[in-house]
């Protein structure tokens, strides 16, 4: 077949909503584009488990230890689901993990932000991973197959993640007037960083978005931001907290909730690398995999050995 | 910042490649082997393709699917296949292969037109 007849043939799976898989023809820029994204959300699930880590030691009971276990044993799981969908792109996962090492490929810059406190917990839980939900949910009808497949597995997993995350505020926010001081200051630390993570606003994009029209990406930044916003301002009833923002009220005209200007400013500069936590969260990956090198030296020896 | 040449993420609050980082990665070249995982869910269900993934011999990789892919009881029976045995056809091949059973519906029960008595056959 001719290229034209390729590209022709590509088109029109996309229009009629036919997943592409993995030995299809497909044009170079759209497995660029999805190897980028995929290994970036990967990547992101591997880091995300190091804030979280970071309480599984001092989680106030072992009820709650055990939660966290699982919920980020779920993190490593997830990542591994998309380093695989990934490399059925075509590049191999050390390559993919070198890249996060080398500091060539990132990933979400949240998890450049500290866990201070047990509250912390709960308003990832709660806010995180809501926000990863709203985009994920929108994945899950993605082109590329086995992306798609990965995020449907996924996102039945989130949902036990917000739940919890939901649940510890609730705790708190029926607590001591210490306990409840916690769970606002985490969630008043936590809103807007999590409004940032749907990316700049639409309006400051001046490419037409190539990852929409291919429907890699199938909502804006603004819209699930939106979602966002509308879900958890009704949520924060039921814990009685505030959301740290004079200017979110209910728009009756556009049945939306009006929220406030996110500071921008903020948000590239911890893009940027310049984040409270950015070169502690790449040290410690790059010094889990350095440690583990003679632990998969010694596996390949053995497996060899044995054949 | 001119918010004028600010290129959208594509995937909301991620840095763009571009910036820095270092270039002393070590490269082995050399992967565990890629295994294809297969789950039956139940007994009497076959088992059922759901992802692969990296692990140095068959017992490793039975032991990480477990972990990987039946965290929530989803599973009572692992198959592992090392993915370079797996034979595919070629999506080239989609026409010859499949399209001469498009013309065959007579091989449908629904292509035959039964009096109401007998049609629950």
């Amino acid at each position: 077949m001719t290229l034209q007849g390729l590209e022709k043939n590509f088109g029109e799976k996309i229009d009629n909503e036919v997943k592409i898989e993995p030995k299809d023809w497909m044009p170079d820029a759209y497995r660029k584009t999805n190897i980028r994204q995929i290994s970036q959300h990967a990547h992101s699930e591997i880091v995300g488990m190091l804030p979280e880590g970071n309480w599984i030691s001092r989680a106030p009971t072992l009820k709650r230890k055990a939660i966290l276990l699982a919920k980020v044993q779920d993190e490593a799981g997830h990542g591994l689901y998309l380093y695989s969908a990934c490399e059925t792109l075509g590049i191999t996962r050390e390559e993919t993990i070198n890249d996060l090492h080398s500091g060539k490929a990132k990933y979400s810059s949240i998890f450049n932000y500290p866990t201070l406190t047990w509250a912390d917990i709960g308003a990832i839980g709660w806010l995180v991973d809501g926000a990863a939900i709203i985009n994920q949910v929108m994945l899950t009808r993605t082109s590329y197959g086995p992306y798609a497949r990965a995020m449907v597995r996924i996102c039945k997993e989130e949902s036990f993640h917000q739940r919890q995350g939901f649940e510890i505020l609730l705790v708190l926010s029926k607590g001591s007037k210490e306990q409840k001081e916690m769970c606002q200051d985490a969630i008043n630390r936590w809103w807007w960083p999590s409004l940032m993570m749907f990316g700049p606003k639409d309006a400051e994009s001046t490419n037409s978005d190539q990852s929409m029209k291919w429907k890699i990406k199938r909502k804006s930044n603004d819209e699930l931001r939106q979602n966002f916003v509308d879900m958890i301002a009704e949520q924060i009833k039921t814990l009685g907290m505030k959301l740290p923002d004079d200017n979110l009220k209910w728009n009756e005209e556009r049945n939306h909730y009006d929220f406030g200007e996110i500071n921008w400013e903020e948000f590239w500069n911890v893009v940027k690398g310049n984040g409270p936590c950015n070169k502690q969260r790449l040290d410690a990956r790059r010094k889990a995999w350095e440690e583990g090198e003679w632990v998969r030296e010694a596996a390949a020896a053995y497996a060899e050995k044995r054949k | 910042m001119n918010t004028q040449f600010i290129k959208k993420n594509y995937y909301g609050d991620i840095p763009d490649e571009k910036g820095g980082g270092i270039t002393n990665v070590k490269i082995s070249g050399q992967d565990w082997p890629l295994w294809e995982v297969f789950i039956r869910s139940k007994q009497g269900l076959d088992h059922k393709h759901v992802g692969s993934l990296h692990a140095s011999d068959a017992k490793m990789a039975i032991e990480n699917a477990r972990d990987v892919y039946t965290r929530r009881m989803e599973g009572v029976s692992i198959w592992v296949v090392e993915s370079i045995n797996i034979h595919a056809s070629a999506p080239e091949e989609v026409g010859e292969l499949f399209e001469p059973a498009e013309d065959k519906i007579y091989r449908h029960p629904t292509f035959y037109n039964l009096p109401e008595e007998v049609n629950k056959m």
